[in-house]
């Protein structure tokens, strides 16, 4: 049985449908992300889960129990909030061990476990600090550590590191999903960035418009989108239309160059369609006799550090081509004419 | 430069000048009571007046309750407000700077045709008093209130706490009002330097409160008014001093720019 089970959960403000027909289930130590673009639901899902707000129909089980009319302070979930919420007027210590007081732990005991959290956080010298005295990134860890003292059932993270610089972002990253994996707490983690979603979950869930579009391993959906709107949303995409030829054998023509889908395309022959190609899924030789070949001329070349991104425009159309950096990488020059290669895997067909 | 300093010092002297010139005249006429020397002896009239005492403890009585009787009133409403229903926001900026619209007369006039007859008889209570300041209070305590609730994050701190456990007694006591200390010191001292001169309600309700009775010595000698005036501002400024002493330190709302240090 799932450790936490959302069943047919819908959220409705007056009229407008924020969250419909939402289902979940996530096993005990797992890390599920919900990413999406901005009023996608994500977040009110999150907020139904914490008891902040209350789902209009559907249940939510935590350990099987339905938890719906139970308000946020008898769930015994942690949450971990954008702007980090720590309370100003309490030093590092007496917030972390502001739940634990609450729970009427013996002095002791909270002093025991404040401790055990601030070591898990790399944190022992601020105690007596309060939070305006801290970072951003020093004050979400401690945010983190109170939400962890309670040792809660399900930990919810709220953006949390939408507020902090680049650099900051990825280190904490790396510190949340380690400390996850340590303590094997059942985690859901709300996010924006796709970057951070499929780096840190075993699951994600894609949403849009309220709805789920897609449940998967970081894998899955980055290499197996099921929707144009998660093929677009997750990873940098070409999106381009082309002329269906033969559609039982999944011949097809951009800008009059013909190009072949591994899988027949339910369309007529001389409808349009359109397809998707990543950018690394693009090279400028192959020694593959089966891979798709179109010319173009070299429109713009970006260096991005790890990634070379060649803008090339095959008649009205552009696409984009991402190739490792190295010392010897060879690049084109603009205006150069050139042959892109793609194997008939890389072509995804759009259903519209 | 240097010419643009000069008129900066000018407009400063001469604001100096209009602020202060009427106050050293009211403080040396008050030390001239005794002929060609000055001396305390006004000062020393006024408080040994027992009127002036029973005057002033009566009204700093009236000021305790009336701060009293709006923070119970004001600040659960206004986190309310806030939390939950801050489409309602202007709504009550605009119920709360009615006091400034009606003169205080005019509420006199209307409390007294309202509560001056059975079924309720509260004319000659003070608590009618307390109720009329905790009006003309409002919007300096309600300003206060949410000026210090602005500078918080109070969703987030509400629902950090109820996540951790705590009810709501628990929030407000131990997250909401810490975190509004300055705010709460601030709505508290108006209050009270409100209260403490005011007039025409305690006129109107008959009351000997210091106010009135500033008034009635105005009226009957010449020294006395004038010492009254210089403690009155000595006593206001007394309060401002202690607010920002106590205002200071940790607690209230931390300054936002320094939490976004790297």
């Amino acid at each position: 049985m799932a450790f936490l089970e959302l069943i047919n959960i819908t959220k409705r403000f007056n009229k407008f449908v924020a969250v419909e027909d939402f289902n979940l289930k996530v096993e005990k130590g797992e890390f599920v992300s919900f990413l999406g673009p901005s009023g996608c639901g994500k977040t009110t899902t999150l907020r139904m889960i914490a008891g902040f707000e209350t789902a209009t129909e559907g249940k939510i089980l935590i350990n099987g129990e339905d938890v719906v009319n139970r308000p946020p302070n008898q769930r015994n979930i942690g949450m971990v909030f954008q702007s980090y919420a720590l309370f100003p007027n309490m030093t590092v210590a007496d917030n972390i061990g502001f739940g634990l007081k609450v729970a009427r732990k013996s002095k002791e005991e909270i002093k025991t476990r404040v401790n055990e959290v601030l070591n898990l956080i790399h944190m022992d010298e601020f105690r007596g600090r309060y939070p305006y005295q801290m970072s951003g990134g020093q004050q979400q860890r401690v945010a983190l550590a109170r939400a962890l003292a309670i040792q809660p059932q399900v930990l919810l993270l709220d953006e949390p590191l939408s507020a902090l610089d680049a650099k900051i972002r990825v280190e904490l990253r790396n510190e949340i999903r380690s400390i996850q994996r340590k303590l094997g707490i059942t985690t859901v983690y709300v996010t924006h960035d796709q970057e951070e979603a499929l780096s840190l979950s075993d699951r994600v869930v894609v949403m849009n418009t309220g709805h789920t579009e897609q449940i998967g391993t970081p894998f899955e959906i980055y290499n197996f989108p099921a929707t144009p709107f998660v093929a677009s949303f997750v990873g940098t995409l070409n999106i381009l239309y082309v002329d269906v030829i033969d559609p039982d054998k999944g011949l097809l023509a951009l800008e009059q160059q013909e190009i072949s889908t591994n899988k027949p395309v339910h369309k007529q022959a001389h409808d349009k369609v359109r397809i998707a190609l990543r950018p690394e899924m693009l090279r400028l030789s192959s020694n593959d006799p089966t891979s798709n070949k179109v010319t173009g001329i070299v429109d713009s070349i970006i260096f991005l550090g790890a990634v070379v991104r060649v803008r090339i425009k095959i008649g009205a159309s552009k696409i984009s081509m991402d190739l490792f950096n190295n010392p010897d990488l060879k690049l084109p020059k603009e205006g150069d004419e050139v042959a892109v290669y793609f194997s008939r895997d890389a072509c995804l067909v759009l259903q519209d | 430069m240097k010419k643009s300093r000069f008129w900066s010092w000018l407009i400063v002297f001469l604001g100096g000048i209009y602020f202060f010139l009427p106050l050293y005249a009211t403080l040396r006429f008050s030390l001239m009571m005794k002929k060609d020397v000055l001396s305390f002896m006004a000062y020393e009239q006024v408080l040994h007046d027992p009127k002036f005492l029973a005057a002033f403890t009566f009204s700093a009585k009236m000021a305790v309750f009336t701060i009293l009787a709006s923070l119970v009133l004001i600040v659960p409403t206004a986190y309310w407000v806030h939390l939950k229903l801050p489409k309602l926001r202007p709504v009550m900026e605009f119920i709360t700077m009615l006091p400034f619209v009606i003169p205080a007369i005019v509420l006199v006039f209307g409390l007294i045709r309202s509560y001056s007859k059975p079924p309720i008889l509260l004319v000659s209570s003070p608590v009618l008093l307390v109720a009329a300041y905790v009006v003309l209070a409002l919007p300096y305590m309600y300003r206060s209130v949410d000026v210090g609730l602005r500078a918080i994050d109070v969703r987030a701190l509400t629902e950090a706490a109820q996540s951790l456990g705590a009810g709501w007694f628990r929030i407000l006591f131990q997250v909401i009002f810490p975190n509004l200390r300055s705010a709460l010191l601030g709505g508290t001292f108006l209050t009270f330097a409100i209260v403490i001169g005011e007039l025409t309600v305690a006129n109107s309700l008959a009351w000997k409160a210091l106010g009135p009775y500033m008034t009635q010595l105005a009226g009957m000698k010449a020294y006395e008014p004038a010492a009254l005036a210089v403690m009155s501002f000595i006593l206001t400024w007394a309060s401002i001093a202690l607010l920002q002493f106590l205002g200071r330190g940790r607690g209230g709302a931390a300054p936002e720019n320094m939490a976004g240090m790297h």
